[in-house]
């Protein structure tokens, strides 16, 4: 059995190998923790994948695709990580959850804008890029810190999931600098959807109610740490475009990690599962 | 248990998506356990999002079955330790220049490029046309000396 020893606020935390070695509390903040991050990939992938056949061109078209690819993988790896520690099959995790059981933030369930993707859709690409560019830098950070985390199979995945989010990363922030540099109108775009982003943003950022629980048991670091490095990544960008948008994050439509969401979020999942109860045992 | 022999069952393997390289010279074998009565087998994932792993499990299976030496044999993936794309062999380098995809680039600089040598006339004079190819692993280039579009295998560290 590895024994590995993780440095967090002075103390030495005994690295975890599986849930015998957590007490009921521990255990109990852990499974809420991956709940965050298997719902966030999972809700941002779908609507990733909506965007087929209606990117700018058909380079972003395989990209995207792609990417929404490995986002699914991800989320299918957290979601294995909850079904080891007995939360049910994956795929009914992934599928079988309703709205007000899934722990996604809002922003990344939202819409990606107005119409249907079968019917006429008017998406935002502005809004894709920011949302995607944002989310994906904090994703980075989050995974960065998960690559120390005491749960070791945790720790192991995000060793696997950082590496494959340096492809979107800079994806994402190529799209963000083009967009932002382009001409006037597109500018403008840009600076709507960095403040609709925001408007959001805090909820992504939140671990929820069990917040101060989940860092203490040395799973992740701190919120404040993470939000932190977030900020000062952001700002670096930022100040490289001469864009002067102060960083002010809000919650605006709801509080994803209590389960609180918006009506998109309850339309995707059941377009969603229809597909899935059409045939459960199709590849996802 | 003879290990050889899994091995040499293993090599017969190949990559769902490239036929011409085998899971072992891809780098993705990492433990041969076990005795005769109970064989395990850890495979390295490679891209996490890639379909053609449920495949693979399937193929390893059914190459050590028709050994008919084991009695229970049991196929894992693991992700400690995560694959890197340094885990490709030299003669799986070649395997892949052979299928016409460029192996996977040795060295990343500062804003993330690399450099690829196109696999049909070694030329460094490529352009990156798409990061992402036509799979989770392989990007787009295009080579200016021979004029040939070409794919490449995607660099994959833990320095990421
Ligand atoms: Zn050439």
């Amino acid at each position: 059995m590895k024994k590995k020893f993780y440095h967090g606020e002075g103390r030495r935390i005994l690295k975890k190998n599986d849930q015998s070695q957590m007490d009921s509390m521990e255990r109990k903040v852990l499974i809420e923790l991956l709940y965050q991050l298997a719902d966030d990939d999972f809700i941002l992938a779908y609507r990733g994948s909506e965007w087929l056949g209606l990117a700018p061109h058909i380079e972003e078209d395989v990209a995207f695709s792609s990417i929404n690819q490995d986002m699914m993988g991800h989320a299918a790896m957290f979601y294995q990580l909850l079904e080891d520690l007995g939360e049910g099959h994956v795929d009914i995790l992934a599928h079988g959850r309703s709205s007000k059981d899934r722990k996604n933030a809002v922003l990344l369930e939202l819409v990606n804008g107005p119409g249907h993707y079968l019917e006429k859709p008017k998406f935002d690409w502005a809004f894709t890029v920011v949302r995607h560019y944002f989310y994906t830098q904090f994703k980075k950070i989050r995974m960065e810190s998960l690559k120390n985390s005491s749960y070791q199979p945790l720790a192991d995945v995000a060793v696997k999931v950082n590496m494959e989010i340096y492809y979107h990363l800079l994806h994402w922030k190529t799209w963000f600098m083009q967009l932002i540099d382009a001409n006037d109108e597109a500018r403008n775009r840009m600076e709507t959807a960095v403040q609709q982003v925001f408007d959001e943003f805090a909820d992504v950022l939140s671990y929820g109610p069990n917040g101060r629980e989940i860092a203490e048991a040395g799973f992740i670091d701190k919120e404040e740490i993470i939000t932190q490095m977030w900020k000062h990544q952001l700002l670096t960008v930022f100040e490289s475009v001469n864009l002067s948008i102060p960083i002010k994050i809000k919650t605006k439509s709801g509080k994803g990690r209590e389960g609180f969401h918006t009506d998109d979020l309850a339309v995707a999942l059941s377009i969603l599962s229809e597909v899935y109860h059409i045939d459960p045992a199709a590849n996802w | 248990m003879n290990k050889n022999l899994v091995l040499h069952a293993l090599h017969e393997v190949k990559d769902p998506e490239i036929d011409a390289i085998s899971i072992v010279d891809l780098g993705m074998v990492e433990a041969i356990r076990g005795d005769d009565s109970k064989l395990v087998v850890e495979l390295l994932p490679t891209f996490m999002g890639c379909p053609a792993l449920d495949i693979i499990r399937k193929n390893v299976e059914e190459k050590l079955d028709r050994l008919k030496v084991f009695n229970h044999i049991e196929v894992r993936f693991i992700n400690d330790p995560p694959w890197t794309s340094d885990r490709v062999s030299d003669l799986g380098r070649e395997q892949l220049k052979s299928f016409g995809i460029a192996p996977p680039p040795k060295k990343i600089n500062e804003t993330g490029g690399w450099e690829v040598g196109c696999p049909y006339c070694d030329s460094l004079y490529t352009t990156m046309e798409n990061l992402f190819g036509p799979t989770a692993c392989r990007s787009i280039l295009y080579c200016k000396s021979c004029k040939n579009p070409f794919e490449a295998m995607k660099p994959l560290s833990t320095m990421m």
